[in-house]
């Protein structure tokens, strides 16, 4: 059942796998978009205006590829925390972003959140912690929920790290959505690194999809690199689940070019080397070609659209700046439904 | 798999002596025996609780063949009598268990057939599903960074708890760290009332293995020379730095989960019955005098010995005093302590 | 015992049984799941024939794997479903510790309200029944600690069947404990039809001038035993049935110790940082000039669990006699 796809997105072929020249171009923008804030977030903790950033720096091809693979208004997104690419993909603005950033009051979260741990139940994004693989089980839930009322053409898209998949739920959830046929895609972002342990230390076989077998679904190994290839792999699985066939496990191989967080020096434990080696295969540029080579985008389209990205981040950036933090007394809301008072 | 009779296919020894299989045979029979005694005693109100392995008894009488004393580990669940037996507990040991006496090796605090020994090597478990399975691979760890060759831990589960989140977890580290480990699922196909369809999508546990990086191998768990040269194969390899190994030995529960049970709320008399066909104990007794190991009369006294071992057993831990109230302070941390009052 | 009008009587197995029961008839975004819980029908045969009735998809028999029995629940809840996870006892919830402190709990405040996470825990807890280490903890002082999660420990029938229906209908992860001692042993009078009784109440079940006993769960049956027997000897006692340990009804009870003037938690739980803690806490901080004596708790001794040899079970838990003595000492101080 474990299958390898092959690369589909080099600089001499363009197999489009179905996608418009519009779609190309949105997920590069997504692309764009997602390196883009993700710089913003750094910048601004080195300015020492907000506290905390993490990148998915090597990880925009699959989030974008698969993001364009989700229905909006449909399906449900049960992210982790590296997954801005997929989460502006299917809806998150710029300013949503950055409100997460500055946790600032109308960020989604009221500012309680660690930034990138978005939420949005207008957009099918569902709330997570920071709790590796914790998630997964209400992905499954969810796709129960969906399987159970029958809701066919909807299915949930679920995503980890390749650490996570070490974890118990990980285990729990793969095991449960397969006896009960459900709705769910499974997205493993295999980077390579948990913040500081490789996947040698992670697991014993590097090919996570081979466990699909056992659990009796489907398993893919994709390169996530390549966001069409991404794309094409997620549509398909997801299409299967909305249409009663069941899950599926995708792998997809990309890279973690930045350390963990702007807390984590990456020099401890990996050399500049390793990570300029595989910076050669840094998907932006290589989209960014791709789509030049075959005409999809003209060189100075390619121009306005970093421009108009560029722009549209430091316009969200700055309203987000702008607003207010969270009053003190919003310490209190939201602990149950009605008006709680908390014991003193 | 089909579970095929030992009888059908003929005496294939791997390696056993005549005595090493009556040893077998002996320990099926007193597995047998000491289940029934624990129902008994319930049944006549003398304990509040007992379980059987019944359907198990070739799995764990072989495997406890391929351990070796006073080397390996033997990481269990609660289900593993004749695995204890196996690796040397006495009748008189278990019965002490089922009546919860201060000579029992836990004083008494666990419930029945949560045995421990650290003489025998036989760890300490709650009855949390895979919770023990963590420490049997910390365990294995440890021998391995002490550079103990020769040395393994055998852990074993039913069914059911593979799906656990620790099972995994263990099956990962011990994978990653190539521990001297075997990962022993004696698959009886039922976890209480739930059946393997409701347990999991692949009902074959055995092939998770080469997700996790690790040789997977199942095997008829009816027969107990079968189930003997997997274990003791895997054993082995763990003992010598071949790393860990899964084996899903097929077997069934012939009773209801516990005294507590009743296992007709949720299946068929004639499921079991069907089981039932290939017990393995008439089965293997069949074996041994087939094949010129055991005459009739050599199983005869063999039995009535079994039952005189447990009769001998069961009456004498019953006149063992309960613990005492003092006891339940004791051992909760080393040294002299004062609890909270 | 002589039935009230529109009541049967029930004992408390049958109180939750009656209770789910309705719930999965009246709302078919009712869902159980758990081990055991559909062929068997629950390993106390609470949901007996649920799954004949309602169907494999809304009686859920789960793998072994408690998790994700919660986390699965939370992703139904936050879905819109309204999943009653059970967990078969209480001892097997630690691995699910997380995805009830650290997720259902969590769901509405980190979304600030976005999503919510209306979901009811139910599992047996308690001893009394020779249920050795890891058939027979109290695990409520592990949770108590816990905003965003709300605790219930009934100990009348009554009040399982109003305070389940609250849980079900609560728009808040609840976690609902069964004293399992009690399901069959306590019987009572317990209305018909859906009706709730609203968790964070506790209730005065015997009024009384010299001493308050707060208490819940099985140690509520033997309080009021002792408590009669006092009032033989011509003392007079008030006991609490707290019922609701998260929130917590601070008002009944300090409006007791009021009264009173002198309070005696008790309950089966270790004493060290137990919930008879939080109680004696609070009433020092609020009422410390109306007491007339030392607050008292009586409580488990400081051991992990009770054994499951009899001198072992007898020893950890209070029994009626040392709560009658507790009493007396307390009202004659």
């Amino acid at each position: 059942m474990a299958t390898k796809s092959k690369t589909s997105g080099s600089a001499s072929t363009l197999e489009r796998r179905g996608l418009t020249d519009e779609q190309l171009v949105g997920i590069l923008r997504t692309m764009l978009m997602h390196r883009r804030l993700e710089g913003r977030g750094f910048e601004l903790n080195r300015q020492g205006k907000i506290p905390f950033a993490s990148a998915g720096e090597g990880h925009e091809a699959v989030q974008a590829g698969a993001a364009m693979a989700f229905e909006r208004g449909k399906d449900i997104l049960v992210p982790y925390y590296r997954d801005l690419g997929l989460d502006i993909g299917i809806g998150l603005s710029p300013l949503e972003v950055l409100l997460s950033l500055f946790a600032r009051v109308a960020d989604h979260s009221g500012g309680r959140q660690f930034p990138h741990h978005y939420a949005s139940k207008k957009l099918g994004l569902y709330s997570i912690s920071s709790v590796l693989a914790a998630q997964l089980p209400h992905a499954v839930g969810a796709a129960y929920a969906l399987k159970y009322r029958k809701e066919t053409g909807r299915a949930v898209l679920a995503t980890v790290g390749d650490g996570a998949t070490s974890e118990g739920e990980w285990h729990e959830s793969m095991n449960f959505a397969a006896i009960h046929k459900l709705p769910i895609v499974f997205l493993c972002e295999n980077n390579e690194w948990a913040i500081s342990t490789p996947l040698a230390k992670q697991m014993a076989n590097p090919n996570i999809y081979e466990r699909a077998e056992g659990y009796g679904m489907p398993g893919v190994q994709i390169n996530g690199f390549d966001p069409i290839a991404c794309y094409a792999a997620v549509k398909e699985a997801m299409d299967r689940a909305r249409t009663g066939g069941g899950p599926t496990f995708i792998e997809a191989k990309c890279y973690r070019f930045l350390a963990h967080t702007t807390d984590d020096d990456d020099r401890t434990y990996r050399s500049r080397e390793e990570v300029a080696e595989r910076r050669k295969q840094d998907p932006v540029p290589t989209f960014e070609r791709l789509l030049v080579e075959h005409g999809v985008l003209t060189a100075e389209g390619l121009e306005d659209l970093k421009r108009s990205v560029l722009a549209e981040a430091n316009e969200a950036t700055d309203r987000a700046e702008s607003m207010p933090y969270p009053a003190p007394h919003d310490l209190y809301t939201n602990v149950y439904a009605d008006s709680y008072q908390p014991w003193r | 798999m089909a579970k095929t009779d030992t009888k059908a296919k003929g005496l294939d020894r791997h390696g056993l002596t005549d005595e090493q299989l009556r040893q077998i045979f002996r320990n099926m029979l007193l597995q047998r025996q000491l289940d029934n005694r624990g129902f008994q005693l319930n049944r006549q109100g003398k304990v509040p609780f007992a379980l059987g392995s019944e359907g198990h008894e070739a799995l764990q009488a072989g495997a406890a063949m391929a351990f070796n004393r006073g080397k390996d580990i033997l990481a269990p669940y609660y289900r593993d009598l004749g695995l204890a037996l196996g690796i040397g507990l006495t009748p008189y040991e278990i019965m002490l268990s089922i009546f919860a006496r201060v000579d029992d090796h836990n004083g008494g605090r666990q419930f029945p057939n949560h045995y421990s020994s650290k003489a025998a090597g036989l760890m300490s478990f709650s009855s949390i599903l895979a919770a023990h399975i963590p420490h049997a691979v910390g365990a294995a760890y440890a021998q391995k960074y002490r550079g103990e060759t020769g040395r393994a831990v055998l852990v074993t589960c039913g069914d059911g708890t593979t799906s656990e989140g620790e099972w995994h977890e263990s099956m990962n580290f011990a994978a990653i760290h190539k521990l001297p480990l075997v990962m022993l699922v004696e698959n009886n196909e039922w976890a209480i009332s739930t059946p393997l369809s409701k347990q999991m999508a692949n009902p074959e546990i055995w092939k998770r293995a080469e997700g996790y990086g690790m040789p997977g191998k199942r095997f008829n768990g009816f027969d107990p020379i079968e189930t003997y040269a997997n274990v003791k194969e895997a054993l082995d390899r763990a003992r010598t730095g071949g790393g860990p190994t899964l084996l899903e030995g097929m077997c069934y529960r012939f009773l209801a989960h516990s005294t507590d049970d009743n296992d007709m709320t949720y299946r068929t008399k004639e499921i079991v019955a069907e089981a039932r066909k290939h017990d393995p104990v008439p089965n293997f007794q069949a074996v041994l005098v087939d094949s010129g190991v055991m005459s009739d009369a050599d199983v005869d006294a063999m039995k009535k010995d079994v039952l005189r071992e447990t009769n001998e057993a069961t009456d004498k831990a019953e006149a063992v005093p309960y613990p005492q109230a003092s006891d339940l302070y004791t051992n909760l941390y080393e040294g002299a302590w004062q609890p909270w009052q | 015992m002589a039935v009230t009008a529109g009541s049967k009587v029930l004992n408390n197995v049958e109180a939750v049984r009656e209770t789910l029961y309705e719930a999965m008839k009246s709302d078919d975004r009712t869902i159980i799941l758990g081990e055991d819980v559909g062929a068997r029908g629950n390993v106390f045969l609470i949901t007996k024939d649920f799954i004949n009735e309602f169907g494999p998809e809304r009686v859920i028999d789960t793998p072994i794997a408690e998790a994700s029995i919660v986390g699965i629940a939370v992703g139904m809840a936050m879905e819109g479903l309204r999943p009653i996870a059970e967990i078969q006892f209480a001892d097997f919830i630690y691995p699910a510790f997380n995805q009830i402190v650290g997720e259902a709990a969590k769901t509405r405040y980190r979304s600030n309200g976005e999503y919510t996470c209306p979901l009811v825990i139910r599992t047996p807890y308690g001893g009394g029944v020779r249920g050795a280490l890891s058939h027979s903890v109290s695990i409520e002082a592990l949770f108590y600690h816990v905003p965003g999660l709300k605790i219930v420990a009934p100990a009348f029938p009554a009040d399982v069947k109003g305070l389940l229906n609250a849980a079900i209908d609560d728009p808040d992860p609840v976690l609902f404990l069964e004293h399992k001692k009690t399901y069959r042993l306590i019987k009572g009078e317990v209305p018909e039809g859906h009706y709730t009784i609203p968790i964070g109440k506790a209730n005065v079940i015997k009024e009384g001038r010299q001493l308050t006993v707060v208490s819940y769960g099985l140690y509520v049956h033997w309080a009021l035993e002792a408590a009669n027997q006092l009032e033989n000897e011509g003392m007079s006692v008030e006991v609490i049935d707290l019922r609701s340990i998260r929130p917590m009804d601070r008002t009944t009870i300090l409006n007791s110790v009021e009264k009173t003037r002198k309070l005696l938690i008790i309950h089966e739980d270790n004493k060290f940082g137990g919930i008879g803690a939080e109680i004696s806490a609070m009433v020092a901080e609020e009422a410390l000039f109306s007491l007339d004596a030392p607050i008292r708790r009586l409580a488990a001794p400081d051991v992990p669990a009770m054994g499951y040899a009899e001198p072992l079970e007898h020893e950890y838990m209070s029994s009626p006699a040392q709560m009658a003595d507790a009493m007396r000492e307390l009202v004659k101080f």
